[in-house]
């Protein structure tokens, strides 16, 4: 089959997964759906695979449809099938199908799984579509779609009120960061005259000068949708509270796929950025800025999905630090291996929380290591990577991200460095995690677990608040289903390892350079792709940093968590100011709230109140009505009713005009 | 001699419209009706219009009153004093304004100097004012105005039926006074459950 | 007999009818008042046709007589109506339509 044929599968298998789910949801049992839905998106990983052996190195548009040709506007439906959608299709599809499989087991016994299906193919088909996009107004489209998809499945059990605030919440800075890349586009639009990315590009170098005004709002703009989508500062808020929805959709979207849409579309973007290197110098900052901010709060949250949040942020950070600063192929390949450890990590999460019945809180967790061995064994062959201990794939990719910035040799080297601190604090609150949920005295679930029977709650409740709930539609089923118990979970989580631990092979710098030359024909016109080129001893260096900084890391943890435990309380007396900063989430939520939301709140009071009540209702309507209504009284004291009256009327008034006709003549 | 059949007449017609406003008894006002017509009658004839004054006196004087008489007759006269509780002083005003509107047109008539009021009028042709002359205007220059005022006719026999018609039994439920059915005095007069609130006498009560 | 005592005849019965309709609470006798002005309105029309020579104003007259005899069969179907259903003939009493 053809390239396109191929690039069209794999845009559609998801939608026709969707489709026949949305269509068939009361005719098949639930399981079928879970099984069509996995199948769809296996479809669709083929497909990428038939792609990828049909590539060749080289850059394709195919377009389905013509929408409007006008007015200087070519607005197609159309994609761009080139190394770098490959790669991103690939690492999509794959993922989800892992996710898809990890689901059917995971979310058995939930009255919406069916309608969970449908929403992750949905949301599959859009990140694809964002991906494969081949100009500006497919990719919106996609965008949108995909803030869609996870507003849909963050408020999945949507009677939980903390699970609607979080997906209104999340979906609310999403159409900020929507807004943002709309404007943006615009700006570029304004110069390049086309919509199309091949296009634009080529344009870019003679429509706008090296920095020009208008390109650096353009890009700047571009950012802001990418941060918005991505979590990254000061628009990351939504992230942390979007682990309200059940785990396969944190694992999916919230570390595999929609964050990293930001990194693609700078990746996308670069020869927008490369000349208009002061937006590009922005997004390294705000990357570099997040991934310490993160760092430091995921060292004191205690909500075990929310470390693993936090963390995400912080890696991201590091993804929009590289592509931000010319390093592609490092982010990208640091976009690939993370999407395998975050995705891992998540569900081992989930397997503890349904250990624990549904309890996400650390504090109530430990021990778990006797009860669950290959929910450990998976949760540290994930963190091992994310604290990049060789030789697994975290090492390299992140490695690599932090040598090329060392190689740009300007102001880069500070982001560099503070990157290695990074590194420190992400293998000491990822360890942190680990050593907490699951060294110490087992707690009563642990033991019940090691007897052999699952600890159910006596009322489902929800873990943040304590309301009691059901287990009806809207709620979490009453199932829990651990790792240890369920084959498919199993088996995606073992995948995962598997490709956590080998995927660094592709890049181990100075022996294979497969990513880079792969996607060498994405970024051909890029200046620094091959110039940015560490030196051998910068290499080595940054690997045996990196390398020492991950163990000290974990080092520091064990003896926090494991060998002292006293010494944590200790350490937070001490240092409480610094504390309440980070369990307070360095305050951002209250800074957007005065900002903007009691401002906003303030202006609707007002504009109901005073505007509408006063003004619109009782001036304008109230007053026109109210005129009419008096007139009409008027008028209507004349219609007495009497015969006599009216005949008078009429009589005086003719004696009247004839006497005015008399008087003028 | 015209002018003293002339006054004749005129004194006659004007007597008899004030009966007709001042009589106290209906039955007495129609009839002084009838003497007015008459009288006009009689004043059409000096101003040659003979068709007119023909069918002044078969058609009004002979139809038109010979409804009025009947239902007078139907409804009595009544003998109620003129004024209501307006009191009398509606009358004074009435009067007062009769007065008004009688100088007006008289100083409109006498004070506009139209050519034609003072001559005697238009040399007399034979045939002036003779049913031929008339008949072949209306079926002619006045052909539309012919067809319509049977139109009208038509309309008013009609109409007049029906207003009359006596209806048997139980008073129908479309006869209610638009009246008692706006201050909601009905509900369904049938047994069928209330469709409007107006039916229902009201919005819903919990 | 010039024109001129005709139309003040006229308009000696239009005054007539027009203060009777304005005093009487009888309706029948009301819709006596209109005839009187109408025919008040003929005599007008006729005179002015003879001074004019022009046999129109006759046509009108005759017209104005059709269309009171309508209005007066309508009227007084209304009057028999208002009648049979026992309600005063009297139009201070009819107020009906007030608003």
């Amino acid at each position: 089959m053809s390239l396109q044929a191929y690039a069209w599968i794999v845009l559609l298998a998801p939608l026709a997964g969707c489709v026949v789910i949305a269509l068939t949801w009361r005719l098949l049992p639930a399981r079928a759906h879970g099984v069509i839905g996995t199948l769809a998106i296996f479809v669709s990983f083929l497909a990428a695979l038939g792609a990828l052996v049909e590539l060749d190195e080289r850059r394709v548009v195919s377009v389905a449809w013509d929408y409007a040709s006008t007015a200087g506007v070519d607005a197609q439906l159309s994609i761009l099938v080139d190394p770098l959608s490959v790669f991103m299709a690939l690492v999509v599809s794959g993922v989800s199908t892992l996710i898809h499989l990890y689901s059917v087991a995971y979310m058995g016994g939930d009255r919406g799984y069916t309608r969970f299906f449908a929403y992750l193919n949905y949301f599959v088909f859009s990140m694809l579509l964002l991906v494969l996009a081949g100009n500006f107004l497919v990719l919106i489209v996609g965008w949108a779609f995909v803030g869609a998809a996870s507003y849909l499945l963050i408020s999945f059990w949507y009677r939980r009120r903390t699970a609607t605030r979080a997906g209104i919440k999340a979906f609310v800075i999403n159409v900020v960061g929507d807004v943002g890349l709309v404007l943006g586009t615009y700006f570029i639009f304004r110069g390049t005259h086309s919509l199309d990315f091949l296009k634009t590009f080529e344009a870019v170098g003679e429509a706008f000068g090296r920095n020009d005004g208008d390109l650096v709002a353009g890009c700047i703009l571009l950012l802001v949708g990418a941060f918005a989508k991505s979590a990254q500062v000061p628009l990351h808020t939504w992230l942390p509270d979007a682990m309200e929805g059940p785990t396969p959709v944190s694992a999916l979207i919230h570390a595999a796929t929609m964050v990293t849409a930001g990194v693609y579309l700078i990746a996308r973007m670069h020869p927008l950025f490369e000349q208009a290197p002061a937006a590009a110098d922005v997004g390294a900052i705000i990357g570099c800025l997040t991934l310490l901010i993160a760092a430091t709060i995921g060292l004191v949250v205690t909500d075990l999905k929310r470390v693993i949040a936090y963390s995400t942020m912080s890696q991201i950070g590091y993804m929009v630090m590289a592509v931000s600063s010319a390093a592609y192929a490092a982010g990208l390949f640091h976009l690939m291996t993370h999407a395998f450890f975050k995705a891992l990590l998540f569900m081992a999460a989930g397997s503890v929380i349904a250990a624990m019945a549904g309890v996400q809180d650390l504090d109530r967790m430990g021990g778990f290591r006797r009860a669950m061995p290959f929910t450990f064994a998976a949760m540290v062959i994930g963190g091992l990577p994310l604290s990049g201990i060789p030789p697994f794939s975290g090492f390299f990719s992140k490695d690599e991200i932090l040598a090329l910035l060392f190689a740009r040799e300007d102001w880069h080297v500070v982001l560099g460095v503070l990157g290695y601190v990074g590194a420190l604090l992400t293998a000491i609150y990822t360890f942190r995690m680990i050593f907490r949920a699951f060294y110490g005295e087992p707690v009563p679930e642990a033991r019940a677990l090691e007897d052999g029977h699952l600890f159910h709650a006596e009322h489902p409740a929800n873990p943040a608040t304590g309301e009691v709930e059901d287990t009806d539609v809207g709620f979490p089923g009453p199932e829990h289903h651990i790792a240890e118990r369920a084959l498919p979970m199993k088996a995606a989580m073992g995948v995962l390892a598997v490709l956590a631990v080998v995927g660094g092979i592709p890049q181990i710098p100075r022996v294979t350079d497969v990513l880079h030359e792969f996607l060498a024909p994405s970024f051909e016109d890029s200046r620094l792709y091959e110039e940015l080129e560490p030196s051998a001893t910068l290499v080595w260096v940054g690997l045996v940093v990196g390398a020492a900084l991950g163990v000290l890391g974990i080092f520091i943890a064990y003896t926090l968590w494991v060998k002292q435990p006293e010494r944590p309380r200790a350490l937070r007396a001490r240092l409480a100011p610094l504390h309440r900063l980070f369990v307070n989430k360095w305050y951002f939520d209250e800074l957007i709230d005065a900002v903007f939301v009691r401002p906003g709140a303030m202006t609707g009071r007002f504009a109901r109140n005073v505007f509408e009540r006063a003004v619109v209702n009782g001036l304008l309507v109230g007053g026109t009505s109210g005129l009419v209504r008096g007139a009409g009284a008027a008028v209507r004291r004349a219609q007495s009713g009497y015969v006599r009256y009216y005949a008078a009327l009429l009589l005086v008034g003719l004696t009247g005009l004839s006497a005015y006709f008399l008087i003028s003549a | 001699m015209a002018e003293v059949i002339f006054f004749i007449a005129a004194i006659g017609a004007v007597a008899g419209a004030l009966g007709t406003v001042l009589l106290r008894n209906a039955f007495h006002s129609v009839l002084s009706l009838v003497c007015h017509l008459i009288a006009l009658a009689a004043l059409f004839l000096l101003l040659r219009a003979e068709f007119v004054a023909a069918a002044q006196v078969i058609v009004y004087a002979g139809a038109v009153m010979v409804l009025y008489v009947f239902v007078v007759a139907y409804i009595g006269g009544g003998d109620r004093p003129l004024a209501g509780p307006a009191g009398p002083g509606l009358k004074v005003l009435s009067a007062l304004f009769a007065g008004v509107l009688f100088a007006e047109l008289t100083i409109a008539l006498v004070g506009s100097g139209l050519s034609a009021l003072e001559s005697e009028g238009a040399p007399y042709e034979p045939g002036f004012g003779s049913p031929s002359q008339i008949g072949g205007l209306f079926l002619t220059k006045f052909l539309i105005a012919f067809e319509i005022a049977s139109i009208l006719l038509l309309v008013a026999a009609v109409g007049a039926v029906i207003l009359a018609r006596r209806r048997s039994g139980l008073e129908d439920p479309r006869e209610v006074s638009v009246a008692d059915v706006m201050r909601g005095r009905h509900g369904t007069l049938t047994d069928a459950p209330p469709e409007t609130m107006l039916e229902a006498g009201g919005p819903p009560r919990r | 007999m010039n024109l001129t005592w005709y139309l003040v005849a006229s308009a000696l019965i239009f005054s007539a009818g027009a203060g009777g309709i304005l005093v009487r609470r009888n309706p029948l006798v009301i819709l006596l008042c209109l005839e009187l002005m109408l025919n008040a309105a003929n005599l007008a029309l006729v005179a002015f046709a003879r001074a004019h020579g022009n046999a129109d104003g006759q046509v009108f007259a005759l017209i104005v007589m059709v269309v009171a005899a309508c209005e007066v069969a309508v009227g007084l179907g209304l009057i028999v109506a208002i009648f049979r259903r026992r309600l005063p003939i009297d139009v201070d009493e009819l107020r009906e339509l007030q608003g």
